[in-house]
């Protein structure tokens, strides 16, 4: 972990409500290594009623371009302001935090499946996948067709299905309905996304024996394991979400008893 | 630099800045973000003779300037403590002090009777002021007689240095650190969490699991600083000073109000290298104003 100055190199408005932000070192230092599932806190300035850092999940990595990618949804004042951080602005960040997806070491079916800006880490663990000639498939699932984010990112690393509530993208229904999911056999589904949705997609690998993991968006202060306040029960008992996760196999989680 | 030198019963500190239990973990959780010996000490997290699950998610809400937790002192017991944290933690070069909770006054003396023996543990402080656990914790702090009892027990079995920390959540709080101080605390820590609360407008439920929870940041500075000050005319052992000390001049108000020694505590989540600033900061304004000792300026607030 570190505790670094970002810049802003660009700042993309992908819909009403999310930001694409790239960022790299200030002083150009070289990024530390960086895994799929794991995220950055940044720092909230000039903001009346925040005063915690904003956990956000890694994007994507860009080694070549030393940049961190940040999918930034706007849900209140905290996450407005970072959205609203225009190109050389700087933002102090804690890199990087918490555990991340299992890396399969094997080729097989593998499954990733996001719902709204739960999406985001799941880009950065498609191209991890990609690099190891492992392809994989997304199914991601949004409001409507302009919910559904970076969609010709993800399918430079698999194959892209959607679902949308009011069908103007791919299916229409929630992604746990999408007619993938009936005809193809996975061997791992990774899933990011609001919790109901995580749910349902872990009942679904729960009841055909597929291995699971999910990537949890628990409340939390500092995000490195000293406050205590994000934990989530699992068999193990309350455990932090920020340093034993957030990424969890769904058996450790007790949301299916 | 022994201008920022200070004494906490038989401690020796280096500088007066330690950093807060239930703030700091164990100290092992920040080594990436700074170096432990430059603080004073360090008070690890809330310790209980049993292994405890801390309360229910949600535990935390922010606040303006500040955050309510309901962590409910989730820890693995201090059997653990002794077995497994201690020897990670004891070759630290800063005083580590373990913070002992309890719910009932056998609870308190039998932990800290296992923290007795161990070389670098110097220091306890008795946390009679937890507003998270339904019984005991606050519930010592709330009452001269009990926060009496508590300390006189705890006193007869420890011989270390002995700091009792306070609940601001009192009518007036220095009749509680008088009544610790006839005890024999070595030393008060003032001031643990107001007791707060926040309900999501949608919803119409309480933000927190429990209701009710622990207020803390730079929202309760004055108010802390206010009691700091009150105490510290009401009693003759140092006391040390927190509630939402961010940076340096935040640590100089509370100095200059009574403490002899600070702690960080909220903002170490927000700046988890910040209690290094203050000490570079305390050092510098001592230099800038020619104060040979940093004890000069305890309780040195100028009137008129």
């Amino acid at each position: 972990m570190k505790q670094l100055d970002f810049t802003v190199r660009s700042n993309e408005k992908l819909n009403d409500q999310n930001h694409l932000l790239k960022v790299v070192p200030s002083d150009n230092e070289q990024l530390p290594e960086m895994l799929p599932g794991q995220f950055v806190q940044i720092l909230v300035e000039n903001a009346q009623h925040t005063f915690l850092r904003r956990p956000i999940s890694i994007n994507n990595i860009v080694p070549e371009r030393n940049e961190i990618w940040l999918l930034v949804q706007s849900v209140g004042e905290g996450t407005q302001k970072i959205c609203e951080m225009a190109v050389g602005w700087r933002l102090n960040m804690l890199v990087p935090l918490g555990n991340s997806f299992t890396i399969p070491s094997s080729r097989g079916s593998y499954l990733l499946v996001g719902g709204g800006v739960g999406t985001a880490p799941l880009l950065f663990l498609g191209k991890k996948l990609h690099e190891r000639g492992i392809a994989c498939d997304f199914l991601l699932g949004g409001a409507s067709e302009q919910n559904i984010l970076q969609r010709s990112d993800f399918t430079n690393y698999g194959t892209l299905y959607c679902t949308t509530e009011d069908g103007s993208l791919g299916e229409k229904g929630y992604v746990t309905h999408h007619s993938v999911l009936q005809h193809k056999k996975y061997d791992f589904i990774f899933t990011c996304g609001p919790k109901p949705m995580m749910v349902a997609v872990a009942r679904y690998a729960h009841e055909r024996g597929i291995r699971c993991e999910a990537s949890l968006e628990n409340l939390m202060a500092c995000g490195f394991g000293a406050c205590l306040c994000c934990v989530e029960k699992t068999t193990r008992g309350n455990v932090c979400a920020c340093t034993e996760g957030p990424v969890f196999d769904i058996n450790e989680l007790t949301w299916l008893d | 630099m022994a201008r920022l030198e200070v004494k906490i019963g038989s401690m020796q500190l280096r500088n007066p800045v330690m950093t807060a239990s239930g703030t700091f973990g164990y100290g092992t959780e920040y080594t990436d973000f700074m170096d432990l010996g430059r603080l004073g000490g360090i008070f690890v997290k809330g310790t209980t003779l049993e292994p405890r699950q801390g309360n229910d998610y949600p535990r935390m809400a922010e606040t303006p300037s500040g955050m309510l937790n309901a962590v409910g002192l989730q820890n693995k017991g201090v059997d653990y403590f002794v077995e497994h944290l201690y020897p990670l933690i004891k070759d630290y070069d800063t005083h580590m002090i373990v913070n002992v909770s309890g719910s009932t006054v056998e609870d308190y003396v039998a932990c800290t009777e296992k923290l007795v023996g161990l070389e670098k543990i110097p220091a306890i402080e008795l946390n009679i002021s937890c507003p998270n656990v339904k019984e005991g914790g606050m519930a010592f702090g709330t009452s001269c007689a009990s926060a009496a009892q508590v300390t006189r027990a705890v006193r007869n079995v420890y011989p270390g240095t002995l700091i009792v920390k306070l609940s601001p959540n009192v009518t007036d709080i220095t009749e509680i650190a008088r009544s610790v101080e006839a005890e024999g605390a070595d030393s008060v820590s003032l001031v643990n969490t107001f007791l707060g609360m926040a309900i999501d407008a949608e919803s119409r439920r309480p933000k927190l699991s429990t209701v009710t929870g622990g207020l803390s940041g730079p929202c309760i500075k004055p108010i802390a600083l206010r009691m700091v000050w009150q105490v510290f005319h009401a009693v003759k052992i140092p006391v040390i000073g927190m509630g939402g000390i961010c940076n340096w001049e935040d640590a100089i108000e509370f100095i200059l109000a009574g403490a002899t020694a600070i702690q960080v505590g909220t903002y170490n989540f927000i700046d988890p290298s910040a209690s290094v600033k203050i000490v570079e900061g305390i050092e510098e304004y001592l230099l800038r104003h020619n104060i040979a000792s940093v004890t000069d300026l305890v309780g040195a607030m100028e009137m008129g």
